[in-house]
């Protein structure tokens, strides 16, 4: 049961993901690159996991480095995507006299 | 009797979230939507990390709050003063920031005493701490390459390749021992995969060159999310499996996508390798016949054209003549002109490079052009303006055998009547294949910087 929950769990996301993300034309791939960029930033779940779980110093300032880490990578990730994507919104209200 | 689903209630609520990141990728489709879904992934990123703050009473630690606040400042900051001009250096480093985070998380999770201890756990956390810090000391080369800190040709050294298999197989046989490892063995074994995934990843990104770089990036953010996919499974969380193994169907698509472009398979170009496909030979017949000579001056050609076609490069990135290309596009369409856009896959140096440049400069991306589109266009066209781009451009792709560009499909800039080439010199482009088009008749060169050359076109055509 566990295994095949995470199996399907996996195909799942694996086929809805490619379906959506091959729509994305050429002319957003960069937008599309840094915005999946922000995803990986999920790392933030584990490092929190860790953080809660930590039994020394060591492991508290591991995982603390860890959720820093994955946090900036989100926040950063995110707001670079949107200033990229502002940039093509604002050209298509213009178009060329 | 445990619980049927293998979840606390929290993470699997938060799985009602991963639609949201569907739907926000969905409206990528459009530059129209594109912010709002941006904002929609960013909104189930926030949930996702509020669920299991409730979860684990994170929202009641300092430290916690101290350690996240931290990281988002640092972030936030770096993206909000970053220039466009860094942003493939930028989009490589925060997806190395992801990489190492995973890679702790897996990493701890295999220490004695570890809450996931289970046999998924041991089979996961090897590989997640190996591919992320793979991605992490990989990316940190590739931004040290695109900002020219290191040199940006292929860095080899003696038994590079006998390395990278070692490492390769060391990662291999570590991931394959996981699940059978006792709980004194484990932090040895994470210490190890850690030391070869990141040795890999700096040996690796060595030997890549800088126009290689499109794929280099699209196959590093490939990894992040794996990497981060893989560390769900070693801390049992639905979330970073579900979101991870997205990325890395992104990654992996767009890595394609940079390969088909290049005639290039992902192996010959992280071995740093050129085609092994023989080139095929064009018939003679579609080799275009001897132009007439065109007038030599550049701005008699654009003042009677009709369709001009302009083709920027990544040295319109390195000269940051963005701007320029924008006058020139703004001069030629007050004269009723038809200005196209023919962009290449793998100009510049990550995915759609090209289009964010020009973006920048509010060119109306309708004008854009992809490969297939445009190469049509050529032959009825007056002027191709070349900006910084030499090797997209190099008919030698198709007919000389052996070269690094053998085989890749080019820009047909050689069959617009008249050809302007805004490049710093004559020098080859990266691949150091001589291009042939220097020397058709039906050629001119604007040596120079391109920022300087460009506006030079556009002056002259404001002027009458």
């Amino acid at each position: 049961m566990t295994a095949l929950f995470w199996v399907g769990l996996l195909a799942v996301c694996a086929v809805s993901g490619y379906a959506v993300l091959r729509a994305v034309p050429p002319l957003l791939h960069t937008p599309l690159m840094s915005g999946m960029n922000a995803l990986s930033g999920i790392a933030m779940i584990g490092a929190m996991a860790a953080l809660s779980d930590a039994d020394s110093v060591g492991v508290e300032i591991a995982a603390g480095i860890a959720l820093a880490l994955a946090t900036a990578n989100a926040v950063g990730g995110f707001a670079i995507t949107d200033r990229m994507l502002r940039m093509f919104a604002r050209r298509s209200e213009r178009k060329p006299s | 009797m445990t619980a049927s689903l293998p979840l606390s209630p929290w993470s699997a609520a938060s799985l009602t979230l991963v639609p949201l990141v569907w739907l926000g990728i969905r409206r990528m489709r459009s530059p129209a939507t594109a912010v709002g879904g941006n904002t929609l992934g960013a909104m189930a990123m926030t949930g996702f990390v509020a669920l299991a703050a409730i979860e684990h009473g994170l929202w009641k630690s300092p430290a916690a709050w101290a350690w996240g606040l931290g990281g988002a400042v640092a972030g936030g900051t770096l993206a909000a003063r970053a220039r466009m001009i860094r942003m493939p250096e930028l989009v490589a480093l925060f997806n190395g920031l992801g990489g190492a985070a995973s890679a702790i998380v897996a990493a701890l999770a295999l220490r004695p005493g570890s809450a996931s201890s289970g046999v998924l756990s041991r089979a996961a956390a090897p590989p997640a701490a190996a591919i992320g810090v793979l991605t992490f000391t990989g990316s940190l080369v590739a931004v040290l390459k695109l900002a020219r800190v290191l040199d940006a040709r292929p860095i080899r050294f003696r038994g590079q390749v006998a390395l990278n298999r070692i490492l390769l197989a060391g990662m291999i046989g570590g991931t394959l021992a996981g699940p059978w490892m006792n709980g004194t063995g484990t932090p040895a074994a994470a210490a190890l995969m850690l030391l070869f995934g990141g040795a890999a990843g700096v040996t690796i990104l060595l030997g890549v060159g800088g126009a290689d770089m499109p794929v280099s990036i699209s196959f590093l953010n490939a990894l992040s999310g794996a990497a981060a996919a893989v560390a769900g499974f070693a801390v049992g969380h639905p979330a970073p499996v579900a979101v991870g193994i997205v990325v890395g169907a992104g990654g992996l698509l767009l890595t394609n996508d940079m390969c088909r472009a290049m005639n290039r398979s992902l192996g010959d170009v992280l071995a740093g390798r050129i085609a092994s496909a023989p080139s095929p030979v064009l018939p003679e017949g579609a080799v275009p016949a001897a132009m007439p000579p065109s007038p030599n001056d550049p701005v008699a050609a654009l003042r009677s054209a009709r369709r001009v076609i302009i083709v920027p490069g990544y040295g319109m990135a390195l000269a940051q003549a963005q701007a320029a290309v924008r006058r020139l596009y703004d001069a030629l369409s007050r004269r009723g002109v038809e200005v196209w856009f023919g962009i290449h896959p793998v100009a510049g140096r990550m995915p759609g490079h090209m289009h964010v440049l020009l973006a920048e400069v509010e060119i109306p991306y309708d004008r854009f052009k992809d490969l297939e589109e445009i190469n049509p266009l050529f032959g009825d066209c007056d002027v191709a303006v070349i900006v910084g781009a030499n090797d997209v451009v190099n008919p030698a792709a198709r007919t000389a055998a052996g070269t690094p560009i053998s085989g890749m499909p080019v820009l047909d800039a050689g069959a617009a009547k008249t050809v302007v080439i805004c490049n710093l010199d004559r020098q080859p482009g990266y691949a150091g294949v001589p291009n042939p088009l220097y020397d058709r008749p039906h050629v001119t060169l604007c040596l120079g910087d391109a920022a300087e050359t460009v506006v030079r076109l556009a002056e002259a055509l404001e002027r009458c």
